[in-house]
């Protein structure tokens, strides 16, 4: 069946900001599709409010709405485009909901967009986990003993029915979001309750647990003609009872003989018949009894997914892509696949390597938050590793993590579980874990049995004896005891069992470049096989590698000059998407000057990993040994013009010195270590004259204490060589200095990262309070020529990450002077670090007063008068994460011109080309605005601070910096109030910044609600306060976790008490996220949502396309 | 509790082992599975196969005698050996050749490891093998006869009398290896756990050829019909005076043209009994009609190529396992009823004014797809039809 010629135009939705559960993937299958899409000569509209993927940039569709995704906005951008289909099934969850809200209210039918990919009945009966277990069981397919409840009352009959151990499983959940197991009544209202309050439908599967059994995947593919194939199977290495997200899992499936196997495939395509998919890709979840072998279903997403991003690279079968071509109506068997040009995608991909997908968390972020792993997804990235066999892949994934570690052990983090005997061993890994396969490690490395270990953890066999191969290899490669003792099968034999040079040099205490030497002198190498769909029966003619070591290579010679782009690794909070962004832009831009572009990264949700971004593609761990060994296939193979280090984020930019000389594309490595070197920084700040908080670095505790001293509490402490603010905190005197040392030279997580040591000291500055943060993206090139992306001014003041808060193009309330002074010491920063491409430097500017009162232009209010001081904080020349929201904003490719001139292009150049144009001047305001992942970790503060934790951001734009800001938290997932009662209890320092607002809220209509303090001071001022608000421990007032509770309350301004007593603004805060309020924690937000509340009055959101704002004539607002 | 308990590890001393193919092509690996000491070096065609899963299977399909397989998934073993997966009463191939072999298989089923079933059947292989060098290599040149043995230990063999024996070692043209495999005396199938209700609901009988046949076949035939499976050398008259409902053509090892009489044989019982076919079957049928058969480069050895069936344009995705097929256009009174996606080649036949119909590929998978069962209701209905 041919292309539907029927349709004309198609809107495309994306999933939104990166949240746990939902992460880039989606990005990458949702460029796909408007790749394919817009070739097949579609005319694509794109609804995604995340400003830092690759799909909302202008290029991948005709019109791009960075809109919040709201069905209010979604049915305005359909009305105004009326497209004749709406493709919900690239866009996650979030799409797939969407679609069905515009369905069921009608827009779809009214505006005569037809939904493909899936039908709403599809959906609905895949979704609702009630309608599936009947679909399934009525296909003769057994799922797990189960009942549903829509109430408590019901949820504890249908327990006590089928009795523990349960599973508590919401409907339209994502992520395992409120999915628990219970072991008894106990734990049982709990999780039934939280469970009731995670469905959006308040609707929860109570089943029978089956944690322990086996856990596989499917990923599935049906076309028009109802012809169905298996792209890849998974299975995961933990067992049923942790979520597949967060798993270890394994393509393909080690341990299903035939028979199994092909039962589960009936099955999986007995149940995407029976949902009725009728084109795309399904990820379809089957447990088995390891005992008998019984199969059930689990469940089915009818949508690509995770897993499908994750088979894709797996396999080398583009599932997004064809699923985009299907859904236009073409079959399988007339797609024609991508990697062998000769044969079709109607078939099956064989494999001859295994991959090991491992997840990446960020627990360390969430102090009291137990790193303990369960059905609920908590893992914010991950990790894909290919070898020729699993001890190899997973011991490539494990160094990919970069949490550290090079492997399965050989690194001083191994001695932490020491302490522990055999039995506490055994007792800890039996409980989930990030560190579990280091456990069975040193477990089976002490003789445990696997037989024990498998009973105790649920771990299959096969695995555990995997494992024990690379503990018995290292054993023997301990008693070689040095390089020199290495023969060249004993070489061979430890590279295969993917063990990196660093463990080996950690085990015979060398350095690994001698190692390295070593080995390649015993004439070990890697060797660079190739992803082809078909494990070698047909010729690839896609150059997607992975380093393995075997006989032969299979890299071809090529004659372009080539440009080596190392990424940015798994996702991370402070290290995600947005670098990605860059790379990939790179890429095309480079592409597209005639450079041959090879992408090293080993993130298999991201774009950069797609194996037609670049030229080649080597799916590699980010680290020096791998790193190298591409730089020397490649340069065998051809001209290494050199390696791009600074797009990626800190991970790439940490190789910087490591690599060849010279090889380093644009700012040199010097200039690098000069800015990331805080006493050859500090030097040069000074001597350029520009005011940096004071400060000092220390290695110990008593260094920091004297440093503090020096420079005045509050201080904010962190180490350095880390990004997204990991570790920082503010100190307000020596008793809190102590303990924050005591805490970074601990082991643990940070101590994985690196811990105290000579090259990574102590920073210690002053903390500058009341600063208006801001943000400068800029590009400098050769000749010393100067493009300022743009000025961004914070929302919430300097103290704040900036990853974390809102910021502001243009800068809404910083005058004029202040501007000039700041792009002149960007200009002189640059110009001293001599800096060739991308460089973000971050300020702090104190004074000037404009935000202290409530609106602005207001008359300076309280301390902070004076002329405004400018501060630097930090600069760092190496693209920043805020680069796509600047172009997005501004028109202008910034990543793309930072490419061209790191490889050596001049800016005047690029203006000729056409690339690099004018910004956008004026006409609207983008504010960007970060997505924390409080819902998932209900038990952390929201308070934010110095240390990042958001894990995604979005973009509003819009003509007033009210109604930006306004669609920014929309997107966010908070919608301002328009009425209601906002409930206030402000920190002193806060009180009369506070006022100003407060009084604004209620000109608005709105009324107040304070805790007893600030209620006081509110009154005091002439601003009604209708409800006194206990706190802890008081006697009157109402219980201010019962008025959220009680949904009085429609918004809540908390802002903390320095480092008093949180107990009472954290439960604050707590309760508020439970209860999906909005919660402002400082002032500057507040006033920030006034001015969208007062602006956005009680219309709708008018939607506008990217292309029309950065169209160089602006239209008005439609 | 899996496999595991039942299967302590047992690691076993591996020796070097050198591979060399007829072209002086050399791989190095590690002897697994059985070694005979002071044998000589183990000789066959080496031929790929891309499969997942059902590498027990595969070992123990007969078509494989005179063959060397050279799994291309890299993990083989993982699941052990369950005495339910065999294909037939013993493996026919000459050597197995994998990347790593799982020593500690984990499967509730499992009921030995591979490589002691290898032993135990005295199957010699090599482990350690770059398997996707291997491969390439016989994409591009062919396959090829090969030799191996082990360079180290007692009995270590002399590369050079390895390499000698590669060039000497004959292919499967011309070769009957069906003398090899097929029974030595008519037998009645006897599906164990008697699956199948006898003679299946209309007491049809089917008469099987044995050329080499799986018993995932025999499940399929006995499940409708009595089945009885006589040698590959039995009369077309003998076969038709048990006068049977049905004549099936089964699978079998190397070159159609090699098999004595065979086609002879097939041509005689077209048009008397509804005649279906199976890969060696297939390309049977198709020299009785006056087809011609050719040897392909490295065959179809796998279990996801992508057939096309010509009556309604589905793709089925299929099980196979063949080095020969029939040339197209050369099958005068038979239409092509399946081709194969990737390639072109014919997968499947009908005769025109006979109930006869073959197909290249394996629709009783064992191991691979079940996509193509349909074609055994074919088969029934040809001869319920017929009566
Ligand atoms: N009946 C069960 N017993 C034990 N664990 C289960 C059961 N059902 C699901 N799980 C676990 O919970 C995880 C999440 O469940 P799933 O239905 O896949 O939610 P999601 O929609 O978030 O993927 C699964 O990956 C599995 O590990
Ligand atoms: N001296 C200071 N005074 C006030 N806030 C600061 C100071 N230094 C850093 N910050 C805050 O800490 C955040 C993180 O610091 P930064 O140096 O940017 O670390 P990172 O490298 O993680 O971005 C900044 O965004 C800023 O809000
Ligand atoms: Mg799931
Ligand atoms: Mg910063």
């Amino acid at each position: 069946m041919p292309r539907r010629d029927d349709l004309k135009s198609i809107l495309v939705i994306g999933s939104g900001p990166i949240v746990i559960g939902q992460a880039c993937e989606f990005d990458y299958s949702g460029t796909q599709a408007c790749r394919v899409l817009g070739a097949e000569g579609y005319r694509v509209i794109l609804a995604n409010s995340n400003p830092a993927t690759i799909m909302t940039d202008p290029d991948f569709a005709d019109r791009t709405y960075v809109e919040p995704l709201t069905v209010e906005v979604l049915t305005a951008i359909i009305e105004r485009e009326s497209p004749d289909a709406v493709l919900p099934t690239l866009g996650g969850q979030t799409a797939l909901n969407l679609a069905m809200q515009l369905h069921e209210r009608g827009v779809l039918r009214r505006c005569g967009t037809e939904m493909i990919g899936a039908s709403a009945t599809a959906i609905a009966t895949a979704e609702n986990r009630e309608r599936f277990k009947d679909a399934m069981t009525g296909i003769g397919l057994a799922v797990p003993d189960s009942g549903f409840a829509h109430t408590f009352g019901e949820a504890v009959g249908v327990a006590e029915r089928i009795g523990f151990p349960l599973i508590v499983r919401p409907s339209y959940i994502l992520g395992g979001a409120g999915t628990g197991i219970a072991t008894d009544m106990a734990s049982f209202t709990d999780i039934a309750a939280g469970g009731l309050d995670a469905s959006p439908v308040s609707e929860i599967l109570i089943e029978r647990s089956i944690a322990g059994w086996k856990e596989y995947e499917l990923e599935v593919m049906r076309d028009r003609a109802d012809n169905c194939v298996v792209i890849c199977s998974i299975e995961n290495f933990d067992p049923m009872g942790v979520h597949t997200g967060d798993s270890i899992t394994v393509a393909p499936a080690q341990t299903l003989s035939d028979v199994e196997f092909q039962q589960m495939r009936d099955a999986a395509f007995a149940c995407i018949r029976r949902i009725g998919v009728e084109t795309g890709g399904s990820n379809i979840q089957f447990a088995i009894d390891p005992a008998s072998g019984e199969m059930v279903v689990i469940e089915m997403n009818p949508r690509v997914s995770r897993s499908s991003a994750l088979a894709s690279k797996a396999t080398g079968f583009p599932i997004a892509k064809i699923a985009a071509r299907l859904a236009v109506g073409y079959t399988l068997d007339e797609i024609v696949n991508d990697i062998t040009r000769a044969t079709p995608a109607s078939f099956e991909p064989a494999i001859d390597y295994v991959v090991t997908k491992l997840p990446r968390w960020a627990f360390e972020k969430f102090p009291g938050i137990p790193d303990v792993l369960g059905t609920r997804m908590q893992s914010v990235g991950e990790a894909m590793a290919i070898g020729r066999t699993f001890a190899e892949s997973l011991q490539k994934g494990l160094r990919s993590l970069e949490t550290g570690r090079f492997g399965l052990g050989c690194d001083p983090a191994e001695s932490s579980f020491d302490a522990w005997s055999d039995d506490e061993l055994v007792r800890h890994a039996a409980v989930a874990t990030p560190d579990r396969p280091f456990q069975l490690a040193a477990a089976l490395l002490r003789g445990v049995s696997v037989e024990r270990l498998h009973r105790a953890t649920g771990v299959d066999p096969w695995f555990l004896d995997q494992l024990e191969r690379i503990v018995d290899e290292r054993g023997h490669l301990a008693s070689i005891g040095s390089a020199a003792g290495m023969r060249r099968a004993d070489w061979r034999r430890a590279k295969r069992l993917g063990f990196a040079d660093a463990q080996l040099a950690w085990l015979w205490n060398a350095a690994e470049e001698e190692v390295r030497a070593a080995r390649l002198a015993a004439g070990v190498r890697a060797t660079m096989k190739t992803v082809d769909t078909c494990a070698a029966e047909f010729e690839a003619r896609t150059p997607y590698h992975y380093s393995t070591y075997e006989d032969t290579d299979e890299v071809s010679d090529s004659d372009r000059p080539k440009v080596i782009i190392l990424g940015s690794g798994p996702n991370r909070i402070g290290q995600g998407v947005e670098f990605d962004y860059c790379c990939v832009q790179a890429s095309f831009a480079l592409r597209a000057a005639g450079f041959e572009t090879v992408m090293v990264n080993c993130n298999p949700e991201t774009v950069s990993t797609d194996y037609d971004t670049s030229d080649r593609l080597y799916f590699e761990p980010v680290t020096w040994e791998d790193v190298a060994n591409v730089i020397d296939v490649e340069s065998a193979t051809g001209d290494v013009v050199g390696v791009i280090v600074s797009l990626g984020g800190q991970t790439p930019l940490k190789l910087a010195g490591l690599l060849r000389s010279g090889l380093v594309l644009g700012t040199s490595p010097d200039s690098i270590d000069l800015a990331e070197d805080r006493e050859r920084w500090s030097a040069l700040c000074d001597r350029l004259g520009i005011p940096q908080p004071a400060g000092g670095m220390a290695l110990s505790a008593e260094a920091a204490a004297a440093v503090a001293d020096r420079v005045g509490y509050p201080a904010l402490v962190r180490p350095s060589y880390v990004l997204g603010g990991r570790a920082m905190e503010i100190v307000y005197d020596g008793a809190d200095l102590r303990r924050a040392m005591k805490e970074m030279a601990a082991s643990g997580s940070l101590g994985r990262e690196g811990g105290l040591a000579a090259q990574r000291p102590v920073l210690i500055d002053r903390f500058l309070e009341d600063a208006v943060e801001v943000d400068v993206d800029a590009v400098r090139d050769a000749t010393g020529a100067m493009l300022i992306g743009a000025v961004m001014e914070h929302v919430e003041e300097a103290g704040v990450h900036s990853g974390d808060s809102a910021c502001v193009i243009p800068p809404p309330t910083l005058d004029a002077e202040t501007i000039a002074t700041i792009e002149g010491h960007t200009r002189a920063i640059a110009d001293a670090l001599d800096v060739r491409g991308p460089i973000n430097v971050q300020y702090a500017v104190q004074g000037g007063g404009q935000r202290s009162g409530g609106e602005r232009g207001d008359p300076v209010v309280g301390s902070a008068g004076g002329a405004p001081r400018v501060f630097v904080i930090e600069a760092n020349p190496r693209a920043s994460r805020t680069v796509p929201f600047v172009s997005k904003a501004t028109g202008v490719p910034l990543a793309k011109v930072a490419a061209r001139v790191i490889a050596g292009a001049t800016l005047d150049e690029l203006r000729a080309e056409g690339l690099l144009r004018p910004p956008v001047a004026g006409g609207h305001v983008s504010v960007k605005e970060a997505v924390l992942p409080f819902s998932r970790f209900p038990d952390a503060d929201t308070l934010l601070g110095p240390e990042m934790r958001s894990t995604g951001e979005v973009m509003g734009i819009d003509a007033s910096f009210g109604l930006a800001f306004a669609k920014s938290q929309a997107a966010a997932g908070d919608e301002l109030p328009g009425a209601g009662t906002v409930f206030w209890s402000l920190a002193d320092r806060d009180k009369d910044a506070g006022l100003r607002v407060a009084m604004r809220l209620v000109q608005l209509g709105f009324s107040i609600a304070a805790t007893s303090g600030t209620a006081a001071h509110l009154r005091a001022a002439g601003v009604p306060v209708e409800t006194v608000v206990a706190k802890v421990g008081e006697e009157s007032g109402v219980d201010a976790v019962e008025l959220i509770r009680s949904g009085q309350v429609s918004m809540v301004v908390n802002t903390p008490r320095g480092r008093g007593p949180r107990a009472d603004g954290a439960h604050i805060r707590r309760a508020a996220s439970a209860h999906r309020i909005a919660c402002l924690t400082t002032v500057a937000a507040a006033r920030a949502a006034v001015a969208g509340i007062a602006d956005r009055g009680d219309r709708p959101f008018a939607v506008r396309s990217l292309q029309e704002y950065h169209a160089v004539e602006q239209l008005p607002l439609a | 509790m899996s496999g595991i308990a039942r299967l302590p590890a047992r690691p076993r001393v591996r020796a070097a082992g050198l591979l060399v193919l007829a072209d002086g092509t050399t791989f190095e690996g590690e002897t697994i599975g059985h070694r005979a000491p002071g044998g000589a070096p183990t000789t066959g065609e080496v031929v790929f196969n891309t499969v997942l899963t059902g590498y027990q299977e595969v070992i123990t399909d007969p078509s494989y005698a005179g063959q060397v397989i050279c799994f291309t998934c890299p993990h083989i073993g993982n699941y052990g050996v369950a005495p339910d997966d065999d294909e037939s009463r013993r493996p026919f191939c000459r050597g197995v050749i994998v990347r790593e072999l799982s020593e500690r298989p984990s499967n509730w089923r499992a009921a030995e490891s591979l490589d002691d079933f290898l032993d135990r059947h005295r199957v010699p292989g090599l482990a350690g093998v770059d398997t996707r060098r291997l491969t390439r290599h016989i994409r591009t040149a062919g396959a090829m006869p090969c030799a191996f043995g082990a360079v180290e230990g007692e009995g270590a063999l002399d590369p050079a009398d390895i390499a000698a024996a590669a060039r000497e070692a004959p292919g499967t043209e011309g070769v009957d290896l069906v003398a090899e495999v097929t029974t030595s005396a008519p037998y009645r199938y006897e599906p164990a756990n008697g699956a199948g209700p006898e003679g299946g609901a209309q007491g049809l009988s089917v008469v099987a050829y044995d050329f080499g046949i799986k018993r995932n076949i025999l499940r399929h035939l006995s499940a409708m019909a009595a089945v009885e499976v006589v040698p590959a050398s039995t009369p077309a008259a003998e076969v038709l005076a048990r006068r049977p409902d049905g004549v099936f053509l089964s699978n079998g090892p190397g070159d159609p043209a090699a098999v004595a009489g065979a086609a002879g044989t097939v041509a005689a019982l077209l048009g008397e009994v509804p005649v279906f076919g199976i890969c060696l079957g297939h390309q049977l049928l198709g020299a009785a009609l006056g087809g011609r058969t050719y040897k392909l480069k490295f065959g179809h050895h796998g279990g996801n190529h992508p057939v096309r069936r010509m009556a309604d344009g589905a793709v089925e995705i299929t099980s196979q396992n063949h080095n020969y097929a029939l040339a197209d256009g050369t099958v005068p009174g038979a239409d092509v009823t399946h081709v194969n996606l990737n390639d072109g080649v014919v997968e499947g036949i009908a005769c025109r004014d006979a109930p006869a119909f073959g197909v290249q590929y394996h629709p009783e998978a064992g191991p691979g797809p079940h996509d193509a069962r349909y074609l055994f209701e074919r088969f029934r209905s040809l001869m319920t039809g017929a009566r």
